[in-house]
């Protein structure tokens, strides 16, 4: 976060508030200011299309706030008919007319100069999973199955801390390089993937999901992913190649421990 | 100087032109039949009997194929195809055209019969009058209905043999129940609209009861059909049926048969406000525009009803789909529809901001509403910030670039307000906001008299208070726990949220009795809150058609999800740009039907030909009038017309109107 672009964008509506400026000036303000604070406040940036989706709200609520009160209209409406009809304002009248040409002109100079990007990136990061997957040889219904050993942790305590340091192995041994070593996504060889590794401690990846999906996925990995989960270059490997159920089910089990959320259940009818 | 068009050469050219045409295309016929075989003795009888191996062939050919036809099998088909725009989506707009005047059929009988009621209670005659205004609009709709049902069913038959034939197997016992109803429905729909003041009162509301049940029943039956194809039940493996009863009761029914009832409702409360609204528009005089105002203000009520509630039934919808198939409900939440979602929580968020923004122009009308004036804006910002975190996509639409900044398809800090704990406390908030915005409005037009005022108004702060800092507590406190406890959580919030509702308005029950009524002019209200009610018709409209793609749509390649296969041409999920145009198309043709429904009703209203004709000409209806409140509103714009009129004050015209528009006194 840039605090100062908040502080200062706070502080520029406070003066704007004290100098009791008019409603035109005030609108205009809020729409330049979060769209200055949603660009340059976070350190990542906000993708457009939720910047979009954003500033679309926040228009339409000014709108409202404007029309909802027929004096407040008549003090929108003022200055911009005083704008256009007033003779003083004539040759700042001219600039806007020239200025809205010279826009459009920018607008399509900027489009046909712009680097080639890649098209938008709708992939599906979560996608059905299929009925069923066959791993070594058996068969698991993904739709009811559980971990295996998800009862240790309360039926024998001993066990399930064992299982937990299986799954420690396996994860720094096979997963930390690309999933980083404190599951937030930032392995070695993160860097160079796309998609990029999954990130563990965010709420929105395993928190939410069922450990026989968190299943299918390692054991199948990119190659696995049904249509909609494409594009198709993820570097996730297949682990059943590799590492046999119990491992497979281990980490699982380290991975929940590790970043402290709790896998979603299975909804019994 | 002017010169006079070459005439004749022009004439000679075309001449020349159709005589070139002519004569090639004679030329060339002549040349054809020159080289044509010619059987060289040119009696007819002679050619017959001296058949060319080349006619042989064709008599033989020709014979061979009619000797087929008459051998072929019957061959049942599977599907048939509509030419050009294909068989799914023709089928696709006359089902959703189907539905959505099914929906305003069944909602309208609904609110007409409780507003009667009301009235009948009461005895107050306007709610009586208001309740047969809606009737009203219900017969030429129902004959629409109808007309698209039996359409939907002829194009099922047609187009999809196979399929619908398997349906009638499974649901056989459904079907003449499911007619016998529909009959129970004409029958009540008439004579609950053309016994209107006829029979006893009382007689009339059972009448008004019994279109309500039968309807119901009617859309019950029919959700039977739809649901078993997205969560088939009762059936083997096979698809071979095990019982009919099962397959009925599946598991989405319910929740559809809930979540469609109030939203039937909420959108036949916006549908028939926004007739009032375009009457409105129209009216001539004061006492049209107060008749016209109050009913666009009970459609729009009605509505809110309907739109609080509608959130809990989704969400309930969304768990059964879950619980009915992980890979259904991840299909919907996470994967190809979760970009519609997005969508949704849009149009959502604007049925809510319009809904409040309809009822705080409404304070206009009413004198003294101005000591509310000041909570509207502290509201707005609360709609705001709920909308905008209730369309936060959990997985942003994005670049690459975009991504690789973001480390994944979720934003680091937004993305926590992407997950479920978020919507659901901004959707909770909400619900609650609007129901302020309507319990302001309710006491802008009554002052209490009660001595216990004050105390009442207190507890009531609180029980808002209380309410909104459970649903936020919770909403919090959902981070930190796994997913099952955060789903658990919604239980608390929605109740906090539905006790608020229900106790503080018991509290206004007993608070306004022998209140003090404010005067209400209606009819003083702004138009543009008519173009809002319009707005939240055509939202809401779309919103149905989105939805319906989802439900349908979520079951990918199968017409029975898991069990019959779709091996038809269109046998693929169309892209959301592809559905969000059919639903579009599909919104204005109702919109198109709807108006032209909304004409015919209107015209009942008009006096008959023979009474204008008679009308001496003071008695004329529509004399220009001026409305004070009206030309307040409008004076904005009228001083925009008259400022860009009449460009520059210096012009040195100055007509005595225009001296008191405020911009020329410059
Ligand atoms: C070569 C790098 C690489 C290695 C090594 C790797 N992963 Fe991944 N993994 C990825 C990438 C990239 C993704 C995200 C793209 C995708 O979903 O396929 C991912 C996704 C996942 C997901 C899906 C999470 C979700 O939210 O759907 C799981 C679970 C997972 N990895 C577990 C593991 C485990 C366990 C290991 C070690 C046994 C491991 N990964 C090793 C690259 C890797
Ligand atoms: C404020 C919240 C909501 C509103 C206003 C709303 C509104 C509507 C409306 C108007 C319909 C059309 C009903 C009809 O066809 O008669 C509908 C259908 C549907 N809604 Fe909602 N809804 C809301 C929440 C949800 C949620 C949270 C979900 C689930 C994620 C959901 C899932 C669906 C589905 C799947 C349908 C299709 C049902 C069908 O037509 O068969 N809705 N909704």
């Amino acid at each position: 976060m840039n605090w100062w672009v908040l502080i200062a964008f706070v502080a520029a509506m406070l003066v704007l508030r004290w100098r009791r400026v008019g409603i035109l000036t005030w609108v205009a303000a809020w729409l330049v200011g979060l769209y200055l604070v949603l660009n340059y406040v976070f350190v990542v940036p906000v993708p457009v299309s939720v910047i979009k989706i954003y500033m679309g709200i926040v228009s339409l609520s000014l709108f409202a706030f404007v029309l909802t009160d027929s004096q407040r209209m008549t003090e929108f409406w003022q200055p911009i008919q005083a704008f256009v009809v007033e003779p003083r304002y004539r040759p700042l009248l001219a600039l806007v007319a020239l200025a809205i040409p010279a826009l459009v002109a920018f607008r399509i100079y900027a489009d046909m100069t712009a680097t080639p990007q890649a098209p938008f990136f709708a992939r599906t990061v979560h996608p059905a999973p299929p009925d069923s997957i066959i791993v070594h040889d058996s068969e698991l219904a993904l739709g009811t199955a559980d971990n295996p050993y998800r009862d240790l942790e309360t039926s024998n305590p001993e066990e399930f801390k064992e299982r937990l340091e299986k799954g420690r192995a396996v994860y720094y041994l096979n997963c930390f390089y690309c999933h980083g070593d404190l599951m937030a996504g930032a392995g070695m060889y993160a860097h160079a993937l796309n998609p990029i590794p999954t990130n563990f401690q965010d709420p929105g990846t395993i928190a939410m999901l069922r450990e026989a999906f968190l299943y299918w996925r390692i054991a199948k990995g990119a190659p696995g992913m049904p249509e909609e989960g494409g594009p198709w270059q993820s570097a996730m490997p297949a682990w059943e190649s590799f590492l046999t159920e119990e491992e497979m089910w281990n980490v699982i089990l380290f991975l929940y421990d590790f970043t402290g959320y709790q896998p979603r259940a299975v909804e019994l009818h | 100087m002017s010169r006079k068009p070459p005439v004749l050469p022009i004439l000679l050219g075309v001449l020349a032109m159709v005589a070139v045409i002519v004569a090639s295309f004679k030329f060339l016929t002549t040349f054809d039949d020159k080289m044509a075989f010619k059987s060289p003795v040119r009696s007819e009888a002679s050619v017959e009997a001296a058949e060319t191996p080349r006619s042989q062939a064709l008599r033989e050919s020709s014979e061979l194929a009619a000797a087929k036809e008459l051998e072929k099998p019957y061959e049942e088909a599977e599907y048939r195809a509509v030419p050009r725009i294909g068989s799914r989506v023709a089928i696709w707009i006359v089902a959703q055209l189907h539905l959505l005047f099914a929906a305003f059929v069944l909602a309208v009988p609904i609110f007409a019969l409780i507003i009667e009621f009301i009235g009948y209670r009461t005895g107050d005659e306007r709610y009586d009058k208001l309740a047969y205004e809606f009737t009203k609009l219900l017969s030429a709709s129902f004959s629409f209905t109808a007309t698209l049902g039996a359409g939907l069913t002829f194009m099922l038959i047609i187009l999809y043999p196979k399929f619908t034939n398997y349906l009638m197997s499974v649901f056989s016992p459904t079907f003449l129940p499911y007619v016998l109803l529909f009959f129970a429905e004409a029958g009540f729909l008439y004579s609950y609209y053309y016994g209107w003041g006829k029979f006893s009162p009382r007689v009339h509301l059972f009448l008004g009861l019994m279109l309500n049940v039968v309807g119901t029943a009617l859309m019950f039956i029919a959700n039977a059909w739809l649901t078993f194809m997205s969560t088939p039940a009762g059936i083997a493996e096979s698809g071979a049926l095990i019982s009919t009863w099962d397959a009925i009761t599946n598991y989405t029914w319910m929740p559809i048969n809930i979540h469609r009832i109030i939203a039937n409702v909420a959108f036949g409360g916006s549908i028939a406000a926004a007739y009032a609204a375009f009457q409105f528009l129209q009216a001539k005089t004061d006492e049209e525009r107060a008749h016209y105002d109050w009913m666009g203000y009970m459609g729009n009520f009605v509505a809110i009803c309907g739109l609080l509630p509608l959130p809990f039934a989704g969400y309930w919808l969304a768990s059964e789909i879950y619980a009915f198939s992980q890979t259904m409900g991840l299909t919907m939440m996470g994967g190809a529809f979760s970009w519609l979602f997005i969508i949704q929580a849009i149009l959502i968020g604007n049925l809510f901001l319009f809904a409040n923004w309809y009822l705080w122009l409404g304070m206009g009308r009413i004198k003294g509403a101005e000591r509310y004036r000041s909570f509207i804006w502290p509201m707005l910002v609360v709609i705001t910030i709920c909308f905008a975190i209730w369309a936060t996509p959990r997985s942003i639409l994005s670049t690459t670039e975009e991504v690789q900044a973001m480390g994944g398809s979720s934003h680091p800090m937004l993305g926590y307000l992407g997950v479920m704990s978020a919507k659901n406390t901004a959707v909770n908030i909400l619900i609650l906001t609007t129901f302020l915005s309507f319990v302001l409005y309710r006491r802008s037009g009554k002052i209490p008299t009660v001595s216990w005022a004050k105390q009442a108004n207190f507890v009531q702060f609180l029980i808002f208070a209380g309410a909104a800092t459970t649903v936020i507590g919770y909403g919090i406190a959902g981070y930190f726990v796994d997913a099952k406890t955060r789903i658990g959580f919604s239980v608390p919030q929605v109740g906090s949220v539905l006790a608020a509702l229900v106790l503080v308005t018991l509290i206004d029950v007993f608070l306004l009795r022998n209140a003090e009524t404010a005067e209400t002019n209606w009819g003083k209200i702004r138009p543009i809150s008519q173009y809002l009610l319009i707005m939240l018709a055509v939202t809401f409209t779309w919103l149905m058609g989105l939805m319906g793609y989802v439900r349908a749509g979520l079951r990918q390649h199968w017409h029975v999800f898991g069990v019959i296969r779709d091996t038809s041409v269109d046998a693929f999920t169309p892209s959301l740009g592809f559905a969000t145009k059919v639903v579009s198309f599909t919104v204005l043709v109702f919109f198109l039907l709807i108006g032209f429904i909304f004409y015919l009703t209107g015209l009942t209203n008009k006096k008959s030909y023979q009474a204008i004709k008679d009308l001496t000409p003071r008695d004329v209806p529509g004399e220009p009038q001026v409305t004070p409140g009206l030309s307040a509103a409008s004076s904005g714009a009228t001083a925009m017309n008259a400022a860009s009129g009449m460009p520059a004050g210096a012009s040195g015209y100055s007509a005595a109107g225009h001296d008191s528009n405020p911009t020329l006194k410059t």
